[in-house]
């Protein structure tokens, strides 16, 4: 194989799930062909490249780097920072690492209390002395560290520039083997300012063959509660479903089995809060007396925080207390 | 990748450590023999999620707990739901029961296989010692040929095309609810899934045959396996059926001693009776240990606490197999590792968990045929129940591909949740899993012996057996980062190292 004429890529998880790395590995026989046209130079879920391999290539030597997951740490910064520098184009790939994902729900809570549900307040502990980890401790051998925390779970873009966004948690595999076609076929710019792909600017509703029949809402229902009208529309249903404040890709996989979505993919057109957008979409699903009321509706939806904001609680000012 | 330090000492560097699910640390203390005086496994990670599932509706925790791994997504959606169907008091009809066990035996060979095929099996395909950066899919690929790959790669595909059927997406599937599942099958795709199965049963005997000729069939593989410092004499733990057999869905947790006699049976919700987490300073990893022997730190044997929730362990626990095919490559198993073929005395060769892992895959594919057959799998009506009890509190418990998994969760009157605790598959080996890099490290490096990449990757082959996932194991803690392994001398002078400064000079 001709490794000069190569691409070379990369693939790197911060404060992740692998459901990215798996999502990867999704695109099935085109990983040959991703392969056949691509060095991996440094995925560790699956390549035994270390970081002193990364250290030693010369700035801009990864043409595409795949960065999944938060930042929660100096250690995770610090990898964002080495791969920026080796990378010519980098992307923050899937909810994490673009807003935060699920684990940025920890961004409702302080360190302190996370703490103290892991290792003190918690029912299977044993724990008598109250020990906490801590940064540093003297061993009989030696002296044993482990890292610093941030406070905040944070988004890669909050750290370095940010190229590309794919969004999706995790993204779909079609999605993403166009995205990478489009790459190594030259068709997108190397540099970019968080720009968009594997998306569209449309919304999960656009994709989602449920029908709409324009009923209006007359009251929110959790999807434990009742079994949904097949073939209808989940929200008009009164089913929390964030699919209209949803920016497409997906495909609306949830709702093709009855599951509302809860938005993934991000928020949808210009809007950079999904619950805004959400709860502005909805005004529209509200009759002129409904909307009266929508204030009382709106507080029908529990945990409104953790259901809007579900994949995005990095963003901008929602970045739970500090 | 060695250098030396500018006090003259030889630096090894194996900075992250890699083919596993997520990120850990390794310190190795060499006395001034040159001989490992201690080893410490640290996992440095906190993400918290039993303090932000409070304040969650208990069924969001089925779409929410799933993003503690992506990779074994299926254990923790099955858990979940569990756990809700006991917070609620609903009775599972049974079409629902059969609908998640068949996904979840689905997605357990396709979750096996990548382990064997991606991170474990580069080990003995490539070779412990070869090259590093062909030792991995890519590499295997290449070895095996094409055809092979693409039996490996159908097996991933279609497994995800399954769990699509099931629940929406391929990696995060959402399906599984308080009370059963989010929509029957329809007779369409339970053909699809049928087809499915049959191959997952074809590939996973194709695997066994194949690790037969690549690992049994090589003398130096056996020897390690057998005679290589990869050895614990500790008590398994599994989930059985009520004829002690097998199943990874449901069942009770069945713990035997290291002699194989059996230590106690309990149902999943008596949990905090039996297990207990030991905290300690330098890690953010929490020790499970088994409370009616008690904890004696980090050592194996009968009066150690210490358990493994491993394939092998679950072998281990089980009088037999539910299945033909696996039955047979159990008897073997056991034959070939013990002398006994009835099961009745514990492998507790680190390594062999691999196999394990194959003669699983076996008996969930195997399982999964059973299922999809059953007439009633595509029943319309009973795929789920609605809740009628006010909820309270529930546990929900099934073997995660890397050990088991419990979900506990107590709610208000209006299904919010008060309080949550998992303790994860990876979490219970974490004793186990220190003390074989202990060992391996022991084993391994002595004095006038070359710290060669090589020698280093058997260390690591220690915990990859286990096939961990510190994703999983580290939902409760903070931060993240990569696996370092770090030699010191007896004063603490680091001999090798990873190259990350992770001391405390952070900016954050
Ligand atoms: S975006 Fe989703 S799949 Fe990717 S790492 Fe985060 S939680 Fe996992
Ligand atoms: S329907 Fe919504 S939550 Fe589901 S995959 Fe699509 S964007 Fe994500």
């Amino acid at each position: 194989m001709n490794a000069v004429s190569k691409a070379k890529v990369a693939m790197y998880w911060a404060g992740s799930c692998g459901g990215c790395d798996i999502s990867l590995l999704e695109i099935g026989p085109h990983l040959l062909e991703l392969v056949a046209a691509a060095d991996v130079v440094f995925w560790p879920c699956a390549a035994d490249f270390k970081y002193h391999h990364v250290a030693s290539y010369p700035d801009g030597y990864i043409d595409l780097c795949l960065f999944n997951g938060s930042v929660r740490n100096s250690e995770q910064e610090r990898m964002a920072r080495l791969l920026r520098q080796k990378s010519k184009t980098l992307v923050a790939y899937g909810a994490c690492a673009i807003s935060g994902g699920i684990p940025a729900l920890a961004n409702l809570a302080t360190p302190e209390e996370l703490f103290a549900r892991s290792y003190t307040d918690c029912p299977s502990v044993d724990n008598p002395g109250g020990v906490l980890p801590r940064t540093e401790t003297e061993s009989l051998v030696g002296e044993l560290e482990i890292p610093h925390f941030y406070p905040q779970v944070l988004r890669l873009s909050d750290i370095v520039e940010v190229d590309y966004l794919i969004p999706g948690c995790p993204p779909q595999a079609t999605r993403v083997w166009e995205v990478c076609q489009a790459f190594l076929g030259g068709a997108l710019p190397a540099r970019a300012h968080e720009q968009l792909a594997g998306c569209t600017d449309k919304s999960v509703c656009d994709e989602c063959t449920l029908e709409k029949r324009l009923v209006k809402i007359s009251g929110f229902r959790r999807h434990h509660e009742a079994i949904p009208e097949p073939g209808w529309c989940l929200l008009e249903q009164g089913f929390v479903c964030l699919g209209a404040a949803t920016r497409s890709g997906c495909g609306a996989l949830c709702t093709k089995v009855n599951m509302p979505c809860r938005g993934c993919y991000g928020p949808s057109g210009e809007a950079r809060d999904q619950g805004a957008a959400f709860i502005g979409a909805l005004g529209s699903l509200l009759n002129a007396e409904l909307e009266a009321r929508a204030g009382e509706l709106i507080d029908q939806i529990v945990d409104p925080a953790g259901t809007f904001y579900r994949f995005t609680m990095s963003d901008g000012d929602l970045k739970g207390h500090r | 990748m060695s250098t030396t330090t500018s006090s003259g000492t030889r630096r090894i560097s194996i900075d992250p450590v890699t083919r596993l699910e997520g990120h850990g640390k390794i310190d190795i203390f060499l006395d001034a023999d040159g001989e490992v005086a201690d080893c410490f496994f640290q996992v440095p990670e906190l993400r918290g999620f039993e303090r932000f599932c409070e304040g969650r509706p208990v069924e969001e925790l089925p779409r929410i707990t799933p993003r503690i791994c992506g990779v074994c997504p299926e254990a923790h959606l099955m858990a979940s739901a569990k756990a809700c169907d006991e917070v609620y008091g609903i009775e599972l009809p049974p079409t629902a029961r059969m609908l998640r066990e068949l996904q979840y035996c689905l997605f357990y060979v396709t979750d096996h296989a990548t382990h064997f095929y991606a991170l474990g099996g580069p080990d003995f395909v490539m070779g412990p010692e070869s090259d590093p950066a062909t030792r991995n899919l890519i590499g295997v690929i290449g070895k095996v040929g094409l055809e092979i790959a693409g039996k490996v790669i159908r097996c991933r595909q279609w497994g995800h095309e399954a769990a699509a059927i099931f629940g929406g997406r391929p990696v995060n599937p959402v399906n599984a609810i308080p009370g059963g599942m989010s929509k029957p099958l329809s007779a369409e795709e339970r053909n699809r899934l049928d087809e499915i199965a049959c191959y997952m049963v074809e590939f996973a005997e194709f695997t066994l045959e194949l690790f037969r000729s690549v690992v049994l069939g090589n003398q130096q593989y056996v020897d390690l396996i057998l005679n290589g410092p990869y050895r614990h004499a500790t008590y398994s733990m599994g989930l059985v059926d009520a004829k002690n057999r097998s199943n990874y869905y449901d069942g009770e947790v069945r713990v035997v001693d290291p002699d194989g006699r059996e230590l106690v049976k309990y149902p999943p919700r008596d949990y905090l009776q039996h297990v207990a987490e030991r905290v300690e300073p330098w890690t953010y990893l929490k020790f499970p240990y088994l409370k009616a022997v008690g904890w004696k730190g980090l050592v194996d044997g009968k009066e150690s606490g210490v358990y493994r929730a491993t394939p092998q362990s679950r072998l281990n626990v089980a009088d037999a197999m539910s299945t033909p095919k696996a039955q047979a490559a159990y008897e073997q198993y056991f034959e070939t590792l013990t002398g006994d073929r009835s099961g009745k005395r514990p492998v507790h060769h680190t390594l062999a968990i691999h196999w394990a892992r194959v003669v699983e895959m076996i008996n969930a594919a195997e399982r999964a045929l059973e299922l999809v057959r059953d007439p009633e799998i595509t029943n319309q009506e009973k795929y789920r129940a609605l809740p009628t009890r006010t909820p309270s509190e529930g546990v929900g418990c099934v073997e995660a591909p890397r050990g088991t998994l419990t979900h506990h969760y107590i709610t208000d009157e209006n299904g919010i949740v008060r309080r949550a605790n998992l303790i994860v598959g990876t979490t219970n080996n974490h004793a186990a899993i220190s003390m074989s890099i202990k060992q391996a490290a022991q084993g391994l490096i002595h004095r006038g012996v070359e710290v060669s990449e090589g020698l280093l990757n058997k260390i690591e082959m220690a915990f990859r057996a286990y096939d961990p996932c510190y994703g999983c194991a580290t939902h409760s803690l903070p931060g993240q980062m990569p696996m370092t392994v770090r030699v010191r001398a007896a004063d603490g002078t680091v001999l090798a190292e990873g190259r990350r400064a992770a001391r405390g000079s952070d900016n954050g």
